[in-house]
């Protein structure tokens, strides 16, 4: 199984065989989310995304 | 099976402790005793353990012998009769302060009047498993842990552990506690109406509990600020230290996933969406779970480390029954699986 580094944590992340360029992962130890930019050799950056306030 | 008993069993800790016990598939209680509910069925001063036991409150002064007793007693107490509770049993875990501290200067220090049995500090491991697992496995006397102290020591313990914070230092801890953390006796500021919705810093400094952080982290400027909140159960220790220049966030990263994968009730709680982004003690109720978080200004070099329990659990009897489980070579989790509520 292919595996990544979480650029945010380091955690290793383990990778579906099928997964595609475009793809957000969600890394299992911090959360953040992940888009995979390249497959050969799988790379992932730090996915946009919306601040949240929690309502506050 | 193992048979064991509980020596003061009406106070929450031993009501806690005798929730757990019941239901551990390798220990029969005993004997459970209270002089002031002697002869009332446990489930009428602890109306949860109804339909799960027949045992009623036992004379102090009629236990029995067994493999292995608690000491639920009130602070002071158990150092006066250990000779005689040792007579009991093999086996002895004190969930109360008596045996916490190794140096009878630091007890009177910070109890403010000298231990009754100085020989006896030596014979007692420090029962947070986080810190003394392998001489917990060897041990046949075991002290409780105060909760505010193991809210404390487990946030710092990846830090600690991994060598990250900046020697020197001051660490101040800042504590919001639950309502049971004061026991089952009231007093004024215990009143409903009193305690209701407050939040009342009651210990700026010198809460006996600071003394298990300077001893078991090994840690000299140490600061508890104590602060009492609208909850019944639940301890959430803030703790605001510096960490060594160069230290980065995945510099924690590591050291906080290193104590989460060496110890199965401490878990990482760092999300990035969702309600539950940081621990709190909440969803924690009657688990024995520490959930354990942190926030670094790199640029700083302030770090914010955060450790929310139940304080009932592995605050107090929780953590007293993992001791027990590694002191009879039991898994370390037996009887300790419940996972919490959701919602609460």
């Amino acid at each position: 199984m292919n595996a990544v580094s979480c650029p945010e944590c380091e955690a290793n992340i383990g990778l579906d065989p099928s997964v595609e360029t475009g793809e957000i992962l969600v890394c299992p130890d911090c959360g953040v989310d992940l888009e995979v930019i390249g497959l050969d050799p799988v790379k992932v950056e730090l996915a946009p995304k919306e601040q949240e306030d929690w309502g506050e | 099976m193992i048979r064991a008993s509980i020596m003061g069993g009406s106070g929450y800790s031993g009501g806690e402790l005798l929730r757990l016990l019941i239901a551990h598939p390798e220990i029969e209680v005993v004997q459970v005793s209270s002089r002031s509910h002697l002869g009332e069925y446990v489930y009428q001063v602890h109306p949860n353990l109804r339909k799960q036991t027949q045992l009623k409150f036992s004379d102090p002064d009629a236990m029995q012998p067994v493999d292995l007793l608690f000491l639920a007693l009130p602070h002071g107490t158990t150092q006066h009769k250990i000779d005689q509770f040792a007579g009991l049993a093999s086996r002895i875990i004190d969930l109360s302060a008596d045996f916490r501290l190794h140096d009878p200067k630091d007890y009177q220090h910070w109890y403010g009047s000298p231990h009754a049995a100085p020989g006896w500090l030596p014979k007692f491991v420090y029962g947070l498993p986080e810190l003394h697992r392998d001489d917990l496995r060897n041990a046949h006397y075991a002290s409780g842990v105060g909760c505010n102290a193991t809210a404390s020591n487990l946030a710092l313990l990846p830090l600690v552990k991994a060598g990250l914070l900046e020697s020197g230092q001051p660490v101040i801890i800042e504590l919001k506690v639950g309502s049971s953390e004061g026991g089952a006796e009231g007093n004024p500021g215990t009143h409903h109406p009193e305690r209701s919705g407050v939040v009342r810093t009651f210990s700026a400094f010198g809460h006996r509990h600071t003394a298990e952080v300077i001893q078991e982290l090994g840690l000299s400027k140490v600061t508890l600020t104590m602060t009492s909140v609208e909850l019944v159960r639940g301890v959430l220790a803030t703790a605001h230290a510096t960490v060594k220049a160069g230290v980065t966030s995945k510099d924690l990263w590591k050291a906080y996933r290193a104590t989460a994968a060496d110890n199965p009730f401490v878990r990482i709680v760092k999300e990035q969406r969702g309600i539950y982004r940081v621990p709190e003690p909440k969803v924690l109720a009657g688990s024995n779970y520490a959930d354990l978080g942190f926030e670094l200004d790199e640029a700083s070099g302030q770090v914010v480390s955060i450790c929310a329990i139940d304080n009932l659990m592995k605050g107090a009897s929780g953590t007293a029954v993992q001791c027990m489980n590694l002191m009879l070579g039991f898994d370390e989790t037996l009887g300790l699986e419940f996972p919490g509520l959701h919602p609460i």
